[in-house]
């Protein structure tokens, strides 16, 4: 289609159709030449991969799912030669890896409280999704008094325990309950809110400050320690469960999370306190910080467990799992303090006298300006203790609490689930269990840095 | 009996500390409910959960007899499952009544850990289990054998003693759990298997083809296993002693769970006694005179106790032997209720 002249001058009209590339630039020919054997080194490697693969991958395949026994009702079904996973060991063993001891016909208790969870939590994980103050109050504030209640049963009796221990006119109060609550008690608690109240107010007026709002400070802070007294002394007529019964994935979670959620903002205020400027704090963090890391988890759960008995004076027994999540709480809000202090020097210092210049305060800067940008940069430290946190709570088995692989454990030892495969089965359940855990945080931690744009293209 | 070395130092050093500081155990157990029993984290056929997450076995059906005796209620008992690390440690810090976890009597835990060795609930020993085809018919024929056993545990101890009181050359593979030794036997990685008894039973049955070993009848310790209290809190003491006397006269006067009722009318003068139509026996223990009728009826005697966690109609296939009654050529024997 070119145009010819007389005079033989040729012009092309239109673009000559591109060749299509090499063969060996495009394709999956190409794609290998560049990525897996673009060397002798790296055709080597590959070459050490598939083998790898192929040595491991089928075997695991056979034994998980192709020589796998799907049914059966005790471990006669999984006998024999060339059998592979046990499944109905698991089926058996399930609900014992999720609630552990947990009174069967309790266990609703314990399904609506991992629903509650997830419906509160999915909303504050998406970024885009409105109300997320509102979410993080119901996540971080309501849902703990609710969870506990839920799974303990309430009705602990704790306004009686505080009778003992506190309040402006004890005279007053009865040991009559009416529904758990004792009236008495609460009489005595609104007086001595009243009181704390007009104490604050006076003192602030004294100082020439806001009485009034000092005194509705106050009163909230007895409002809201009065509902979670209420909660958890009302007899909603729910079973008594002890946490010496819970067990399984249940206590695993309980523990993680329990762990995740305070060690977070503990650990803020412990990296705060190391960098102050004041003496005494600085020095009782970092005495903090430094006994919780130079003691072994181990060693701290054992103390809390066998030793702290001994010591108390008989009757104050604070309940096991309680003493275990304390101690598993404050040993990794000293790791979570060392992962913030690393954010807050990695903020130039410009950024603190910018702050300074622009009149913010002490806590402003920091809530404003300094810790945004700290906790964003530590977001994978951060994520790397939660992930180690919740590995970490295999360890409460020591003292007795059977958290998911505690209670496969004791599962494993069930004469009439004893074969062969009944170990490898189990162990691979569990590895499956905590894996899909594990990756998910770092999935999500993945993501979450993504949209924070952390990785600062400098 | 995974029972660490270290256990001794560590328990012994804080057994000191926590005797005898407890009120009467009998008053706190009649005034919280229940008994607060210490079992194993999972020992076949002694102490494991079943697949309703119920403990059963020897060790926890043991302490149902108490709760029985004492609150006239089997059910009325929590478990607390302990490591052979703290076990002691929780016993003597009051954690738990009764530790029955098959903890071997030996004088160094009678005396020196503060604590009181109540009977024999199980007579256990050290025995081999070896493959049929080594056609080995005595453990004297060992000699040269590779021994697989656990780590730090008086299993090393024991076999090293054998062999060596026999001048037999041997050879020691030890890993650190349970587990891993029988996977280690099963592979053929050493000749012989070796831990208590009842422990070879249970092993046996994760081993591929269980029908190819044998256990040899050499038994090379002693392990008399039972339940432990703490030391001088005697009244308890005597109630955990004479629940298991009751099983195993139980047993001999041919009273089971399910004739209990029956012999409430019988006109023999020792079941009268022990059922308690006869005599206040159980006033002299501080608890209801019809104990040991609870005990029989709700749990059963030594013998329905043994046959229904360990005996051979179970996986684990163990016979009576030493544990037969002594009428039957046995160790269980009981002092008489009168």
């Amino acid at each position: 289609m070119s145009l010819t002249f007389d005079d033989g001058t040729f012009i092309r009209s239109e673009l000559v159709t591109p060749l299509p590339p090499p063969k060996r630039n495009i394709g999956a020919v190409a794609w290998m030449r560049e990525n897996l054997f673009s060397g002798v080194l790296n055709t080597l490697l590959t070459l050490f991969g598939i083998a790898l693969l192929v040595l491991v991958v089928p075997p695991v395949v056979r034994f998980l799912f192709i020589d796998a026994v799907w049914e059966g009702q005790n471990r006669e079904a999984c006998l024999g030669p060339e059998v592979g996973a046990c499944w109905p060991f698991i089926k058996a063993k399930f609900s014992q890896l999720i609630y552990g001891f947990y009174p069967a016909d309790q266990r609703w208790r314990v399904d609506i409280v991992f629903a509650l969870g997830a419906v509160l939590l999915v909303p504050l994980m998406v970024l885009d999704w409105p109300m997320k103050r509102l979410n993080s109050f119901l996540f971080f504030a309501v849902y703990p008094v609710v969870a506990f209640v839920l799974l303990t049963g309430g009705n602990i009796d704790l306004s009686n325990f505080m009778l003992g221990h506190a309040g402006v006119i004890p005279f007053m109060s009865g040991t009559d309950t009416v529904m758990g609550l004792n009236p008495g008690f609460w009489l005595d608690y609104v007086l001595t809110a009243l009181v704390f109240c007009a104490i604050a107010g006076g003192i602030l007026a004294l100082l020439g400050g806001n009485a009034m709002s000092a005194a509705r400070g106050v009163g909230m802070f007895f409002v809201g320690l009065g509902i979670i007294i209420l909660m958890w002394d009302f007899d909603f007529g729910l079973q008594k469960v002890e946490t010496r019964s819970w067990g399984g994935l249940l206590v695993t979670l309980v523990i993680a999370v329990t762990g995740i959620v305070t060690s977070m903002p503990l650990g803020i205020l412990l990296a705060l306190g190391r960098r102050s400027h004041m003496p005494i704090v600085r020095l009782l963090s970092v005495i903090f910080i430094e006994f919780w890391r130079g003691v072994p988890l181990i060693t701290v759960l054992f103390f809390a467990t066998y030793m702290l008995p001994l010591f108390l004076p008989s009757g104050v027994n604070p309940d096991g799992l309680l003493r275990a999540l304390v101690g598993v709480a404050l040993f990794s809000a000293a790791y979570m303090a060392e992962v913030i202090r690393g954010g807050l020097q990695a903020i130039p210092k410009g950024q603190y006298e910018g702050a300074m210049s622009m009149g913010l305060g002490w806590w402003q800067m920091m809530r404003l300006i300094i810790l945004p940008q700290a906790l964003t940069l530590v977001i994978p430290g951060i994520v790397n203790s939660f992930i180690s946190l919740f590995k970490d709570t295999t360890l409460v088995l020591i003292v007795s609490i059977f958290d998911f692989l505690g209670q496969l454990r004791a599962a494993f030892t069930d004469p009439n689930w004893a074969t062969p495969v009944t170990l490898y089965t189990g162990f691979a359940f569990a590895g499956i269990i905590y894996f899909l855990f594990c990756f998910g945080m770092s999935r999500y931690s993945l993501f979450v840095e993504r949209r924070l744009n952390t990785s600062h293209r400098h | 009996m995974k029972r660490l070395i270290s256990t001794f130092a560590f328990a012994g050093a804080f057994g000191l500390c926590a005797v005898g500081a407890q009120a009467a155990t009998l008053d706190q157990v009649k005034s919280k409910g229940f008994i607060q029993c210490g079992v194993s984290q999972g020992l076949p056929g002694f102490s494991n959960p079943n697949d309703k997450g119920e403990w059963t076995g020897l060790d926890v059906d043991f302490c149902r007899a108490v709760a029985a005796a004492v609150l006239g209620d089997a059910s009325k008992v929590k478990f607390t499952p302990l490591s052979a690390k703290d076990r002691f440690t929780a016993l003597q810090s009051g954690d738990i009544d009764i530790l029955s976890r098959n903890t071997t009597w030996t004088i160094s835990r009678d005396t020196s850990l503060g604590l009181n060795f109540t009977g024999v609930t199980y007579y256990d020993g050290q025995g081999f289990l070896i493959r049929k085809d080594k056609n080995v018919n005595s453990a004297l024929e060992l000699s040269g054998a590779s021994v697989c056993t656990q780590t730090g545990t008086t299993t090393e101890q024991n076999v090293a003693d054998f062999f060596r009181a026999n001048k037999m050359e041997y050879e020691v593979i030890a890993f650190a759990t349970a587990d891993e030794t029988i996977k280690a036997y099963d592979s053929g990685r050493c000749d012989v298997y070796t831990t208590d008894r009842s422990g070879l039973a249970a092993e046996r049955l994760k081993l591929t083809n269980p029908d190819d070993h044998i256990v040899l009848s050499e038994i090379i310790s002693k392990e008399p296993l039972g339940p432990v209290v703490r030391h001088g809190d005697d009244q308890w003491f005597d109630i955990v002693k004479w629940t298991l006397f009751a099983q195993v006269n139980g047993e001999e006067l041919g009273i089971t769970s399910k004739n209990a009722d029956e012999m409430l009318k019988s006109e023999n003068p020792e079941v009268k006694r022990i059922v308690g139509t006869e005599g206040k026996f159980g006033e002299g223990l501080g608890i209801g005179n019809d104990w040991a009728f609870q005990i029989l009826k709700q749990v059963g005697n030594y013998g329905e106790m043994y046959d229904r966690n360990v005996g051979p109609d179970t996986p684990l296939k163990l016979a009576r032997g030493t544990n037969a009654l002594w009428t039957k050529g046995g160790l269980q024997y009981a002092p008489p209720i009168r």
